[in-house]
C-alpha cells in the first residue's frame, strides 16, 4: 500500500511528511518529486509519476501538493479518493486546508494522519470514530474580520448583497473543542452547479453540461437527524415524468452512502444523520437540455482590415436571466492575435473595466442585472503574417489567434437546471439551546463557458 | 491487516488466508468467502479490499459465480470510484468465459466513468480518460453518443486535453463523425503548437476511415501557412497516402505552396518524400527539388539530405529531362563535399547504380507506392476484454503499456511481469485455491537438497571456456512435442534460478539453449537444452564444475520439472 505521505507548499517546500513503512529513500523524496514535477515535459501527465521502483500519486488541493507514494501497482481511483479524502478531513480539522493553516496545526496533522492510516493501510476516514482519537486542538487563525470577505467562499460567506450577517463558518474548524460545541449550532446546505456551455462561432449551442452537487457542512452533534426537501417535480432520467408540466429534470443522480432514501421516490425528501463536517450529499448531472435559457449570449462582431492590419471586435453580452436575478464577478477572457500591445476600447458602463493581459482581453464586469446588455468595442492592431491571399479583403474568418471567449460568472441564488432546496428540517432536540441556525444556499458558477468567435 | 470494520470480518479473513484445512474444504472455504462478502458494515477502504482480496477466488460453478456477482451487484452502484472501479474489475475478471456478462458491466460502468470525466478534479479526470481509452480498445463504440463530453475546454490542462483528443479519434462513428471532425478542427487552430499538432494527427487517424472529408479539411490549414500547422499536416498527408491510395490525387494537388512553409526536418523529409514517390502527378515538384538542391549545403539534418537523394533519384526516373542537371550537381556534392558518411554513401550507392544501367535503377527504386494492408497490421483490431481486464484499476492504463513495460523491467524480472502471457498459470498472485499446484511445485526447487542462489550471470565467454573444459556428467532426454515460445521457458527457468546464457529463436532448427545456475556452495551447473527438427524430445546435457552426485540429481529434477510443466501448459 502506501509507503508515504507528504504535502508540499505550491513551492515546494515539504509542509508534513511521513514515512509509514520505512521502505523506500528519506526526506529527501519530497524534493526528489517536486524537482520531477517540474522538470516534467508538457505532454506528459503529472497526475502518476515513476521514478526508481516508486509511484508518486499526487493532487493538488488549494495550491498545496498532496502526494503519496507506493511501490505496488494499487488502484489509482482508490488513491485518488483517499487524497481527497485526507484533504476534506483536513480541512474539517483545520478551517480551511492553506500554508498558513497547516504550518500552524502540524500536530494535529501528524496526529490525524497516525489514526487514518496505519503501515500505510487506510483504517477509517471516518469523522465519527476520528473524533475518538484526537486529542489535539485547532490553532485558528485571527478572528474572522469583515474585510475579509471574500464572495466565493461556502458555507456562509455570503456576498455583501446578503441581508443576513455573515457568518465564519468558512474558515472554522468544525471539528473543534468540545466546549464551545453547544454555542454554535450551525448546519449550511449549499447547492452548487457548475456549468458548462460550448457555443459555436454561428451562434448554435454545441453542448451544454451541469453538474451539480449539494453539499452538507454541519456543526452540529452527529447524529442529529435531517430531512432535506427537495422539488417535489424533480424527475429522474429522460422518461420520468412527475406532476404537470414541463418539470425539473436531471439525467443522473447519486447519493452518498449514508442517504436513507425511503422518502425520496414519494416526495423527494432525504433523510440522514450526518457526522459533523463536510459531506456531499447528492450528486446530479444534466446535458443538453437545460430548462431555462442560457445565463448568457455573447455576440460578437470581428473587422479585421488586413492591409493595415487593424482589428476591431465589438462584444455584445446580453444576459439572459430573469430580471430580478443577477451575476457576479463576470469575466469575458478573449485570446488576442499574437504581437497585440495595445487596445483601445469604449465601454458601455463605468463600472466595467478591460485591459490586456499576458495576450488576452479581459473584460470585467462586477455585476450583471438580469436581462440587460452590455457592450465593448475594443480596437488594436495585430502586427505581421499575411492572411491567405486569395480571399480578398473583406473577409469574415477572424485573424488566426482571436480565440474562443470564455466567460466566468457566478450566479447567486440561481440554479441552471431549476432544482431547489424545498426544506431543511431537524428533528426535534430538546437540548435547552437556541435553535440551531440553517443556511440554504443555490450558487451556480461557470466552469467552462465557451463561445466561438 | 487492513481494517474491515469489525474485529468479526478480520477473523474471517484471517481464519481463510491461514488455515489450510478450510482452504483444503471446499464448502467451508467459499462459505467464508459468501459471508466475507455479505459484510454490510465495511466502509468504502473495506469495500475496495475485499473485491481486492476476491480477485484471486476462482469460483467452481457457474452458479456460484452468478451467486457472487448478485451479491457484488450493489457495489455498482456505489458513490465512491474506487469502489465502483474495484466491482468491475473483479466482474470483468470473474466472468472472463461469458462475454456478454462483460460487456453487460462495462454498459453499466459507462455512467460513473462519464461523471469522472467530467469531474471536479483533475487528477480524477485524467484516470478515468485512460480507463476509458483501455475499454475503447475492446469495444470502440461504446461511447461514441458521448462524445460531447470529450470536448476540449479551453482551461484544462495539456496532458487531460492530449488524452480527450485521442479518445475523439477513437470513439468516431458515422453518426458522430461531422461533429467529431469540426471539433478537432477547431482544435487546430489553438495557440499552443503541441496541442494543434495532436489535433493534427488526430484528424489523420480518422482520416483511414473517413478519407475524403479529413483530407479536404487538412487542404484547407494547409491554407493558412502557419509553419507548426504545414509541416504536421504534410507529415499526416505522407502516412495517409501510403495506407490509402485513393487520396493521393487530392493531395498532390494540395501540395504546391507549401515548402515555403517548412522548416522542421520531420517536414522536409515528408515533403520530399512525396515529391520524390508521386512527383509526376504534382507539376512542380523538380522545381520544388531544384530548391533544396541549391540549398544542400546549407543543410543542417543529414536525413533530409538522404531523402533528397533518394527523391531525387526516383523522379528522375519519371521526368528524366528535368532532374537529370540537378541530379548530377547533387550527387556531386554528396561524393565529393559531403561530410556525413552516411549520407556520402547513399550518394555513392546511387550513382555506382546509376552507372550500371537504366533498367537495374528502376528496378531497384520503383517500390509500391502504398500499401493499404498495413493499415490493417497497424490497427490493432478490436482486442478482447480479457488482454486487459487485470489491468483495469491498476496503475498500467494510466501509464500506458510501452511506459509500464519499461518500468516493469527496471524493477525485476523475478516478478513474472506483463510480458507473460495472461493465460499461463504463472501470475505472480496465484489463485487463493492453488487449482492444481503446478505453481507451487515449481517455486519451491527440491528445497532441500539445493539452493540455486539467483542473478549469478556468467559472461558468455566464461561459460563457453568452461563448458568446453568439462566433461557431461549427465544426459537425458525427455519427450517434447510441439511449438513453444522461447520466452515462456527463460521466464520459467528464471522463476527457478535458472540464468539463460543463450537461446535460439522459436522456430529455428535445431533449436539449443544453453542455461547456467549455481547453488549456494558456488557449484556450477552449466546445461545444454538440444531440440532436433525431426525428433519429438528434448536431449539435455549437464556438465557440474564439481563431481557431487545428489546435488546434480537434484538440479535435473528442477529440470525436468520446469520443461514437464511447460510441456503440459503449452498443450
Amino acid at each position: 500500500m502506501i509507503s508515504q505521505f507528504f504535502i508540499l507548499s505550491s513551492k515546494g517546500d515539504p509542509l508534513i511528511y511521513k514515512d509509514f513503512r520505512g521502505d523506500s529513500g528519506g526526506r529527501d523524496v519530497a524534493e526528489l518529486f517536486y524537482r520531477k514535477l517540474t522538470g516534467l515535459p508538457g505532454d506528459e501527465s503529472p497526475v502518476v509519476m515513476h521514478h526508481d521502483g516508486r509511484h508518486f500519486i499526487h493532487i493538488r488541493h488549494s495550491s498545496l501538493y498532496l502526494v503519496v507514494t507506493t511501490s505496488e501497482n494499487v488502484s489509482p481511483f482508490s488513491l485518488l479518493e483517499l487524497l481527497s479524502r485526507l484533504a476534506t478531513l483536513l480541512g474539517d480539522y483545520c478551517g480551511s486546508l492553506g500554508e498558513g493553516t497547516i504550518s500552524r496545526n502540524v500536530a494535529l496533522v501528524y496526529e490525524l494522519l497516525d489514526e487514518v492510516l496505519d503501515y500505510g493501510y487506510v483504517q477509517t476516514t471516518s469523522t465519527e470514530m476520528l473524533r475518538n482519537f484526537i486529542q489535539t486542538e485547532a490553532v485558528v487563525s485571527k478572528p474572522f474580520s469583515l474585510f475579509d470577505l471574500s464572495s466565493v467562499g461556502l458555507f456562509g460567506a455570503e456576498t455583501q448583497q446578503s441581508k443576513v450577517a455573515p457568518s465564519s463558518a468558512a474558515s472554522r474548524p468544525v471539528l473543534s473543542s468540545r466546549s464551545d460545541q453547544s454555542q454554535k449550532n450551525e448546519v449550511f446546505l449549499d447547492v452548487v452547479e457548475r456549468l458548462s456551455v460550448l457555443i459555436a462561432s454561428n451562434g448554435s449551442l454545441l453542448k451544454v453540461d451541469v453538474q451539480g452537487e449539494i453539499r452538507l457542512k454541519s456543526f452540529l452533534p452527529s447524529g442529529s437527524e435531517m430531512r432535506i426537501g427537495l422539488t417535489e417535480e424533480f424527475c429522474v432520467g429522460k422518461s420520468e415524468l412527475r406532476g404537470y408540466g414541463p418539470g425539473i429534470r436531471v439525467d443522473e443522480v447519486s447519493f452518498h452512502s449514508s442517504v436513507n432514501l425511503d422518502e425520496f421516490e414519494s416526495h423527494r425528501i432525504l433523510r440522514l444523520q450526518p457526522p459533523q463536517g463536510e459531506l456531499t450529499v447528492m450528486r446530479y448531472q444534466l446535458s443538453d437540455d437545460l430548462p431555462s435559457l442560457l445565463p448568457f449570449r455573447l455576440f460578437p462582431s470581428v473587422q479585421w482590415d488586413r492591409g493595415s492590419g487593424r482589428l476591431q471586435v465589438y462584444l455584445k453580452l446580453r444576459c439572459d436571466l430573469p430580471s430580478k436575478s443577477q451575476a457576479l464577478n463576470v469575466r469575458l477572457h478573449l485570446p488576442l492575435p499574437r504581437g497585440v500591445v495595445s487596445l483601445s476600447q469604449e465601454l458601455s458602463s463605468p463600472e466595467q473595466k478591460a485591459e490586456l493581459a499576458e495576450g488576452a482581453l479581459r473584460w470585467d464586469l462586477p455585476r450583471v442585472q438580469g436581462g440587460s446588455q452590455l457592450s465593448g468595442l475594443f480596437q488594436m492592431d495585430v502586427p505581421g503574417s499575411p492572411g491567405p491571399p486569395s480571399h480578398g479583403l473583406s473577409t469574415s474568418a477572424p485573424p488566426l489567434g482571436l480565440g474562443p471567449a470564455s466567460l466566468s460568472f457566478e450566479l447567486p441564488r440561481h440554479t441552471c437546471s431549476g432544482l431547489q432546496v424545498r426544506f431543511l428540517r431537524l428533528a426535534f432536540r430538546p437540548c435547552g439551546n437556541a435553535n440551531p441556525h440553517k443556511w440554504v444556499r443555490h450558487l451556480s458558477h461557470s466552469d467552462a463557458y465557451v463561445i466561438r468567435i | 491487516m487492513p481494517y474491515l470494520g469489525s474485529e468479526d470480518v478480520v477473523k474471517e479473513l484471517k481464519k481463510a488466508l491461514c488455515n489450510p484445512h478450510i482452504q483444503a474444504d471446499r464448502l467451508r472455504y467459499r462459505n467464508v468467502i459468501q459471508r466475507v462478502i455479505r459484510m454490510s458494515k465495511l466502509d468504502q477502504w473495506g469495500q475496495a479490499e475485499v473485491l481486492n482480496f476476491l480477485l484471486r477466488y476462482q469460483p467452481r460453478s457457474e452458479e456460484e459465480l452468478f451467486d457472487i456477482l448478485n451479491l457484488l451487484d450493489s457495489f455498482l452502484k456505489s458513490s465512491s470510484p474506487g469502489v465502483v472501479m474495484g466491482a468491475t474489475k473483479l466482474f470483468l475478471i470473474l466472468a472472463k468465459k461469458f462475454p456478454h456478462v462483460q460487456t453487460d458491466v462495462l454498459v453499466r460502468v459507462k455512467g460513473p466513468l462519464l461523471a469522472a470525466c467530467s469531474s471536479e478534479s483533475r487528477e480524477l479526470c485524467f484516470v478515468a480518460l485512460c480507463h476509458v481509452r483501455q475499454i475503447l480498445h475492446s469495444l470502440p463504440g461504446h461511447f461514441s453518443s458521448h462524445y460531447k463530453k470529450f470536448f476540449c475546454s479551453y482551461s484544462e490542462p495539456h496532458y487531460i486535453k492530449l488524452q480527450k483528443v485521442e479518445v475523439l479519434c477513437e470513439l468516431v462513428n458515422d453518426e458522430n463523425v461531422q461533429q467529431v471532425l469540426e471539433e478537432l478542427r477547431g482544435y487546430c487552430t489553438d495557440v499552443s503548437a503541441d496541442f494543434a499538432q495532436a489535433a493534427i494527427f488526430a484528424i489523420g487517424g480518422i482520416a483511414r476511415t473517413y478519407t475524403d472529408q479529413c483530407v479536404q479539411i487538412l487542404t484547407e490549414l494547409l491554407g493558412l501557412r502557419q509553419e507548426h500547422i504545414t509541416t504536421v499536416v504534410v507529415q499526416t498527408f505522407r502516412d495517409l497516402v501510403w495506407l490509402c491510395p485513393q487520396c493521393t490525387e487530392a493531395v498532390c494537388q494540395a501540395l504546391p505552396g507549401c515548402e515555403e512553409n517548412i522548416q522542421d526536418s520531420e517536414g522536409k523529409q515528408a515533403l520530399i518524400w512525396l515529391l520524390g514517390v508521386h512527383g509526376e502527378r504534382i507539376p512542380n515538384a523538380p522545381y520544388v527539388l531544384e530548391d533544396f538542391v541549391e540549398n544542400v549545403k546549407s543543410e543542417t539534418f543529414p536525413a533530409v539530405k538522404m531523402e533528397l537523394l533518394t527523391a531525387l533519384l526516383r523522379l528522375f526516373l519519371s521526368r528524366p529531362a528535368e532532374c537529370q542537371d540537378m541530379l548530377g550537381r547533387l550527387l556531386y556534392y554528396c561524393i565529393e563535399e559531403e561530410k556525413d558518411m552516411a549520407v556520402r554513401d547513399r550518394g555513392l550507392f546511387y550513382y555506382r547504380l546509376l552507372l550500371v544501367g537504366i533498367d537495374e535503377v528502376k528496378r531497384i527504386l520503383c517500390s509500391p507506392k502504398s500499401d493499404p494492408t498495413l493499415g490493417l497490421l497497424e490497427d490493432p483490431a478490436e482486442r478482447p476484454v480479457n488482454s486487459w481486464a487485470s489491468d483495469f484499476n491498476t496503475l498500467v492504463p494510466v501509464y500506458g503499456k510501452a511506459h509500464w513495460a519499461t518500468i516493469s523491467k527496471c524493477q525485476g524480472a523475478e516478478r513474472c511481469g506483463p510480458e507473460l502471457p495472461k493465460t499461463s498459470s504463472f501470475a505472480a498472485s496465484g489463485p487463493l485455491i492453488p487449482e492444481d499446484n503446478k505453481e507451487r511445485e515449481q517455486e519451491l526447487p527440491d528445497s532441500g537438497a539445493l539452493m540455486l542462489v539467483p542473478n549469478r550471470q556468467l559472461t558468455a565467454d566464461y561459460f563457453e571456456k568452461t563448458w568446453l573444459s568439462l566433461k557431461v556428467a549427465h544426459q537425458q532426454v525427455l519427450p517434447w512435442r510441439g511449438e513453444f515460445h522461447p520466452d515462456t521457458l527463460q521466464m520459467a527457468f528464471q522463476v527457478v534460478n535458472i540464468q539463460t546464457i543463450a537461446m535460439s529463436r522459436a522456430g529455428t532448427r535445431p533449436w539449443k539453449a544453453y542455461l547456467s545456475a549455481q547453488d549456494d556452495t558456488g557449484c556450477l551447473f552449466l546445461t545444454e537444452l538440444l531440440l532436433e527438427p525431426e525428433n519429438s524430445e528434448m536431449q539435455i546435457s549437464v556438465k557440474q564444475n564439481e563431481a557431487r552426485t545428489e546435488t546434480l540429481n537434484s538440479f535435473i529434477s528442477v529440470l525436468e520439472t520446469v520443461i514437464g510443466t511447460i510441456e503440459e501448459i503449452k498443450s
